[in-house]
């Protein structure tokens, strides 16, 4: 189609608009527009390819780098339950165990209470505390990483230590690392499951409580239903942000290289592992630094695909 | 049909025949410091339908919600006087408020099933006051989907969720389940104005059906539909009750000018 013909099919607003301008001054600037909608499409495309770009060259970039110490040291990375340096003894075990045991702890403890605090926010907190609340709860995400480490080195890993002896001997440790993470991750699970609490119109809640629920009846088969889904990307924000959250874990995971299998021992996770040693890392340590970088990136990689996959098959469900 | 005694006008001197399921005593209401019910006084016989017209923001949706105190979910909403179910005022302090409600049933404007199968959604609400066997739930959900008029049209798909259902098969889902806990009285709160004609059509003529068990009160915009449904018709205006009483008598011959000028069309 010719610009022409463009112009004429558009019939009662061209018709103006031939009253108002000359024809070839309305040309030129259509000419303009399209040249602009080009330029602005090659723009927000290009950014959009700058996304892929990025992921490609770090993906690659961790396999380069990682390859020597997978062909030096094979399955053994993997299987390895110890990961000491200096017998360039490289196990990746117990990282990888610490990294899943305390996010898992961390989001064991995260959604229940997130959802009361959202629940209370959204359904029972009377109109003046929410706002108080509602801005704590923001505040508590904005706090720095490393504040959350000293706090939990300082205040929390002694209380420990000293209240439940038996079961944190050093007060370090994963579930230490857990709680903190537990406590880091919480507004951002809290924020996203109020925020789709509140799409649930307040009709549907009012028919509810119609028939003659209680509120508990309303928030556990009309409410919850209706959000968990949402709720669901929450927690799997939150449980990013565990995964690889290093400053914080790395100050109370306690930092044993050799793996515990229990849920309150000492470990280490692969972030605070890389954190620790990278920067006085060479030749096969620092490939298998690497290394363990890929496998982080890779299991940060699966749970997000997982989410979405359950997300997927929450919404056939519903369908 | 056969003219019934009803209330005759807004000043509350009834010579109702059939006994007053509901009435209401001097009722106000304030939204904050706005008064959207000044002094209402009427019965609403039973096993009639009773519709409440009039223009917008003239309280009738507001009166509605207190039947069933609905009002009492937000703050800063205050009601005064009170409303008699069977004589007994239901604003008394020590009300069970969700006993309440589940004795008079409502139907909102828009459609509203939960996210939960068809046969959920109507067993839902039976399940919060009765304990039924499974073959007994299996029969008050099919009593009360043939009662909405749905069953035929819902029964080779009750697993599936009820939020996948056509608009006007929502609503008939939605009258199911309120019917399905065997109310006294259902609400009605402009039940069909999200619907199309024929959907509207089906749910009128249930309205009919249903009034041999239910009291029955309606809200609506629409006049005509009104008049079709509806025994008695109460016009507000303003907060206000101007007049009430049988639907014939107030379409064709009312005795307030403001109602016959809402009537014939002049404002609202």
């Amino acid at each position: 189609m010719t610009t022409g013909s463009s112009v004429t099919s558009k019939t009662s607003e061209g018709d103006r608009m031939q009253k108002l301008s000359a024809s070839a001054q309305e040309r030129s600037a259509l000419k303009r527009n399209g040249l602009v909608d080009r330029l602005f499409e090659l723009a927000t495309r290009s950014s959009a390819l700058l996304v892929l770009l990025l992921l490609g060259t770090i993906t690659g970039s961790l396999v380069l780098a990682g390859w020597p110490a997978l062909q030096e040291l094979g399955l053994s990375f993997f299987t390895g339950d110890r990961w000491a340096a200096n017998v360039e003894n490289f196990g990746a075990l117990p990282a990888i165990y610490g990294t899943l045991v305390t996010s898992l702890i961390a989001i064991a403890i995260a959604i229940p209470v997130s959802l009361g605090i959202a629940i209370f926010l959204t359904e029972l907190c009377p109109p003046k505390l929410r706002r108080t609340i509602g801005t704590m709860v923001e505040l508590l995400a904005g706090v720095p990483s490393i504040i959350y480490g000293m706090w939990g080195v300082e205040v929390l890993a002694p209380f420990l230590q000293s209240h439940f002896p038996s079961v944190f001997p050093a007060g370090t440790g994963l579930t230490t690392a857990g709680l903190i993470l537990a406590i880091m991750i919480i507004p951002f699970i809290t924020a996203v499951t109020r925020d789709v609490m509140h799409t649930v119109p307040p009709i549907m809640r009012e028919s509810a409580y119609g028939l003659g629920c209680t509120t508990w009846e309303v928030i556990r088969h009309v409410i919850f239903p209706s959000v968990k889904g949402g709720m669901l990307g929450g927690v799997i924000l939150g449980l990013g942000r565990a995964l690889g959250e290093t400053m914080a874990v790395t100050f109370v995971i306690g930092n044993n290289l050799f793996l515990s299998a229990t849920l309150t021992g000492q470990g280490t996770s692969i972030a605070a592992l890389i954190a620790n040693q990278f920067s006085e890392a060479d030749g096969l340590q620092r490939s298998a630094l690497l290394l363990l970088g890929l496998v982080l990136f890779l299991i940060t990689f699966a749970v997000l695909a997982l989410a979405r996959f359950m997300l997927k098959r929450m919404e056939q469900r519903a369908a | 049909m056969a003219p019934r005694q009803t209330p005759k006008n807004a000043s509350g001197n009834t010579h109702a025949a059939a006994p007053a399921k509901l009435s209401v005593q001097e009722l106000d209401f304030y939204y904050g410091d706005f008064q959207a019910i000044k002094k209402v006084s009427m019965d609403i016989p039973a096993n009639q339908v009773t519709a409440y017209i009039g223009p917008s923001g003239c309280g009738k949706s507001t009166l509605l919600r207190c039947f069933n105190r609905m009002h009492d979910l937000y703050p800063g909403l205050k009601t005064e006087g009170s409303i008699l179910l069977d004589g007994q005022d239901t604003h008394a302090s020590g009300v069970d408020i969700n006993l309440l409600r589940a004795r008079i049933g409502m139907v909102f404007q828009k459609p509203t099933p939960f996210p939960m199968s068809v046969y959920d959604n109507i067993a839902f609400g039976v399940k919060l006051y009765e304990r039924l066997s499974r073959r007994d739930m299996d029969e008050r959900v099919e009593w009360a989907l043939k009662k909405a008029a749905l069953w035929n049209e819902v029964k080779d798909k009750l697993k599936t969720n009820g939020q996948a259902l056509s608009g006007g098969q929502q609503q008939r889902l939605c009258i199911a389940r309120t019917i399905a806990v065997k109310p006294e009285v259902i609400l009605l709160d402009e039940p069909t104005s999200a619907l199309d004609p024929i959907s509207t059509g089906y749910i009128e003529d249930l309205i009919h059906e249903l009034k041999t068990d239910y009291t029955i009160v309606i809200v609506t915009h629409n006049m005509q539909q009104a008049a079709r449904v509806s025994d008695i018709t109460a016009f507000m205006y303003l907060g206000e009750l101007i007049e009430c009483g049988q639907t014939d008598q107030i379409f064709t011959d009312p005795e307030k000018k403001q109602t016959e000028d809402y009537i014939t069309g002049r404002y609202g």
